[in-house]
C-alpha cells in the first residue's frame, strides 16, 4: 500500500502537496473498501450463524427474508435503526452514548493491519501483532463504560464479568503469541506469514508441539476476549438479562452485537496470520494480481473455516461458570502458555532453523485425529439411522 | 503426586469430551431438519391429508338440502339460521337464508348426523382466521334456491348425482365406523366426480 502511494506520488498523480493529499486520498478510500467489507460481513455472519446453529439443532433458521432468508441482516439492521433510542434517567448520558462506540471502534481498528495478501495491507506495522492484541483489548473500556453508565446491577455485573474475563484471557493470549515471535523474530504481519510456507506442514500449528498446544490455546482465549458463547458470562440471559447490553435499545444495542460478530473475522485473521500461514499459497502464476487475488481467497477461505469452527463450538459447548472460566484460565492455561513459551524457547535453540521432520510428524498426527472424528461423525449419523442429508438451501 | 494426574486426566477429559461432542454436533448439522414449514411449504396440504370425516369448518351443499330444519333444532348454540318458506304460487319449498355462524360453532358434528342426505357436514378446512365476526358467518345461499325432494329411486340427474352419492357416503360412514377404508374410497370416487361432473358414471 505505502509503495503504491510512492509510485503515485513520483508519478506525479496529485500536483503540488502531493504526498499530503495522496495520503489523504488512499486513506479515506482503502477506509471506505475495507469498512465497507467489514460492516456487511458482520451482519452477514449473523444470519449465517443462525442458519448453522439452526441446522444443528435440526431446525431450519431464518429462511423467508430474501433468497434463503439471505437478507435477514439487512431486515435486522433496518428494524434497529427504526427502534427508539431509549437513554436511562439515571444513567450518564455521555458515557452511555460513547460506549458502544468504542467497541466498534476496537473492531474497526484492526482491520488496519489485516494482511489479506502480499500487498493488500493497509499498514504494515512492524508491530503489527502487538497492535492487533492491543487494540482489541479496548472492548474492555467500552463494555465496562456500558456497565457503569447504564446504572443497573445486571449491567453492571455484565460489565465486571466482561472487564475480569477479557483482561485475564489476554494474559493467555499474549503468551501464545510469543512462541511465533520467538522462531520468527518479528512483530510485522507480513513478517510473520512470510516466515511460514503454503503447506500445512509449513505453518507454525504444526512446527513442534509447543505451537499446537500456542495454537489452540490462543483460539480460545480469543473467543473468551470476544464474549463468544462457551464464556459468553458478561451477557448471560439466564442469570444478566443481556448483561451490559440490558438497557441498550435500537442501534445502540446492535452496536455491540455488531462488534462481537465482526470479531470473529479478526479472531479468525489473528490464528490465520500466527499459525496457518496467512495468504501463503504455491507460484503458480507470474501475474501480480492473479498472485494477489489468489491469496486474498486463501487467506479469506481459512479465516471463514475457524468463524464456522467457532459457531460449530457455540452450538456444541454449555456456558461454563464463572469460576470455571477462572480456574480454567488461571490453573490451565497461563501455566501451560509458560511452559510452551520456554519449550518454544528451547526448540529454537536447538534448531534454529526448525525441525522439518516434525512437521510431517505433526500433520500426520492432524491427519489422523481428522479421520478419526470424521469416522465418529458418521457412527452418530448411522446411529440416528438417517442418511446423510447436506442441503443448505431448505 | 495424585495433584498432578488429576490435572492431566482434567486436560485429558475435556479434550476427548470436546472431542466427542463436536462428532455429535456435526452429525446433527448433516441430518434433514424436523421443521414443518406449515403453511406455505408443505408436499401436500394438511387439509388433503385429513380423514374424510375431520370436524372441520361446516359446508352445505344446497344442491341436496331438503331444507327439513333439522340440522338448526338440534344445533346446541344456535349458530344456524335457515329460513325456508314454500312459494305461493309454485308451492315448492324455497330456501332463501342458510347461514352458518362459525365463529360460534364448536365442532360437535350434531347437526351433520340428523341431515337426511348428508348436506351439511364437516370438510377437512380448519384455517378460519378473518379479520372480523361479520366475515366469519357463512351465506350459504345467494338466490333463493328451490329445496331438494328425495326420489324413490336412484337419482337420475347427472349434476345431483355425485354431490348425493358423497353426502351418503359422508353418513355411512358415521353410522358404520368401522367401513373407513371403503368409505374413503367412495369418497374418493364421489369427489372425483364431482370434479369432472360430465363423464357418465
Amino acid at each position: 500500500m505505502q509503495t503504491l502511494i510512492e509510485n503515485l506520488v513520483n508519478a506525479g498523480t496529485f500536483g503540488k502537496n502531493a504526498s499530503v493529499v495522496a495520503a489523504i486520498v488512499i486513506f479515506v478510500l482503502s477506509a471506505v473498501v475495507f469498512l465497507g467489507v467489514a460492516f456487511p460481513f458482520a451482519g452477514i455472519v449473523s444470519w449465517v450463524e443462525r442458519r448453522v446453529w439452526a441446522r444443528i439443532q435440526s431446525r431450519v433458521g431464518p429462511n423467508r427474508v430474501g433468497p434463503n432468508g439471505f437478507l435477514q441482516w439487512l431486515a435486522d439492521g433496518v428494524k434497529h435503526v427504526c427502534k427508539e433510542d431509549i437513554i436511562p434517567d439515571d444513567s450518564d448520558p455521555t458515557l452511555f452514548k460513547t460506549a458502544p462506540y468504542l467497541v466498534v471502534l476496537a473492531f474497526v481498528l484492526p482491520w488496519a493491519v489485516m494482511p489479506f495478501s502480499s500487498s493488500l495491507i493497509l499498514a504494515d506495522l512492524n508491530v503489527g501483532i502487538l497492535y492487533m492484541t492491543s487494540v482489541t483489548a479496548l472492548t474492555v473500556v467500552g463494555v465496562l463504560m456500558a456497565g457503569w453508565a447504564s446504572n443497573d446491577k445486571w449491567s453492571l455485573i455484565g460489565g465486571i464479568r466482561s472487564a475480569a474475563q477479557i483482561v485475564s484471557y489476554e494474559i493467555p493470549a499474549g503468551l501464545s503469541i510469543f512462541p511465533v515471535v520467538l522462531m520468527t523474530g518479528t512483530l510485522s504481519m507480513q513478517g510473520i506469514i512470510r516466515a511460514q510456507g503454503w503447506a500445512p506442514q509449513h505453518w507454525f500449528l504444526f512446527a513442534n508441539p509447543f505451537t499446537f498446544i500456542a495454537a489452540n490455546i490462543l483460539y480460545i482465549s480469543a473467543l473468551a476476549e470476544g464474549n463468544r458463547t462457551p464464556f459468553d458470562l458478561p451477557e448471560a440471559e439466564s442469570e444478566l438479562v443481556a448483561g451490559f447490553a440490558t438497557e441498550y435499545s435500537g442501534m445502540r444495542y446492535l452496536f455491540f452485537f455488531m462488534a462481537e460478530w465482526g470479531n470473529l473475522f479478526i479472531i479468525g485473521a489473528i490464528i490465520t496470520t500466527l499459525f496457518l500461514g496467512g495468504w501463503q499459497c504455491p507460484h503458480i502464476t507470474k501475474n501480480v494480481v492473479l498472485m494477489n487475488v489468489l491469496q486474498l481467497i486463501v487467506f479469506n477461505v481459512k479465516v471463514l473455516a475457524l468463524v464456522f469452527l467457532s459457531m460449530w463450538i457455540r452450538a456444541t459447548l454449555p456456558r461454563v461458570r464463572i469460576d470455571q472460566l477462572m480456574l480454567l484460565c488461571w490453573k490451565y492455561f497461563v501455566p501451560i502458555s509458560f511452559v510452551d513459551m520456554i519449550g518454544t524457547a528451547v526448540w529454537v535453540a536447538i534448531w534454529p532453523d526448525g525441525n522439518a521432520f516434525m512437521g510431517y510428524i505433526m500433520l500426520a498426527g492432524a491427519i489422523v485425529v481428522a479421520v478419526l472424528f470424521i469416522q465418529r461423525v458418521i457412527f452418530y449419523l448411522r446411529r440416528s439411522r438417517m442418511e446423510m442429508y447436506f442441503n443448505p438451501t431448505i | 503426586m495424585s495433584g498432578v494426574s488429576d490435572y492431566v486426566q482434567n486436560i485429558k477429559e475435556t479434550v476427548s469430551t470436546i472431542f466427542e461432542g463436536m462428532a455429535i454436533t456435526a452429525s446433527h448439522f448433516m441430518r434433514k431438519p424436523y421443521t414443518v414449514q406449515y403453511p406455505d411449504r408443505m408436499a401436500v396440504r394438511v387439509q388433503d391429508t385429513l380423514p374424510f370425516r375431520y370436524r372441520g369448518i361446516l359446508e352445505v351443499d344446497l344442491e341436496i338440502c331438503t331444507g327439513c330444519l333439522a340440522c338448526e333444532r338440534l344445533c346446541p348454540i344456535d349458530c344456524i339460521t335457515i329460513v325456508a318458506d314454500k312459494d305461493p304460487v309454485t308451492k315448492q319449498l324455497l330456501l332463501s337464508q342458510f347461514d352458518i355462524d362459525i365463529a360460534k360453532c364448536m365442532y360437535c358434528g350434531l347437526c351433520s348426523e340428523p341431515c337426511p342426505t348428508g348436506s351439511i357436514h364437516h370438510t377437512t378446512e380448519f384455517e378460519g382466521a378473518d379479520y372480523s365476526l361479520e366475515s366469519l358467518i357463512r351465506r350459504f345461499v345467494k338466490d333463493p334456491v328451490i329445496a331438494y325432494k328425495p326420489k324413490k329411486g336412484p337419482e337420475t340427474d347427472q349434476r345431483i348425482a355425485p354431490i348425493l352419492n358423497r353426502g351418503m357416503a359422508y353418513l355411512d360412514q358415521w353410522a358404520i365406523p368401522g367401513s373407513d377404508a371403503e368409505a374413503k374410497a367412495a369418497a374418493d370416487k364421489a369427489a372425483a366426480e364431482t370434479a369432472a361432473p360430465g363423464e357418465p358414471s
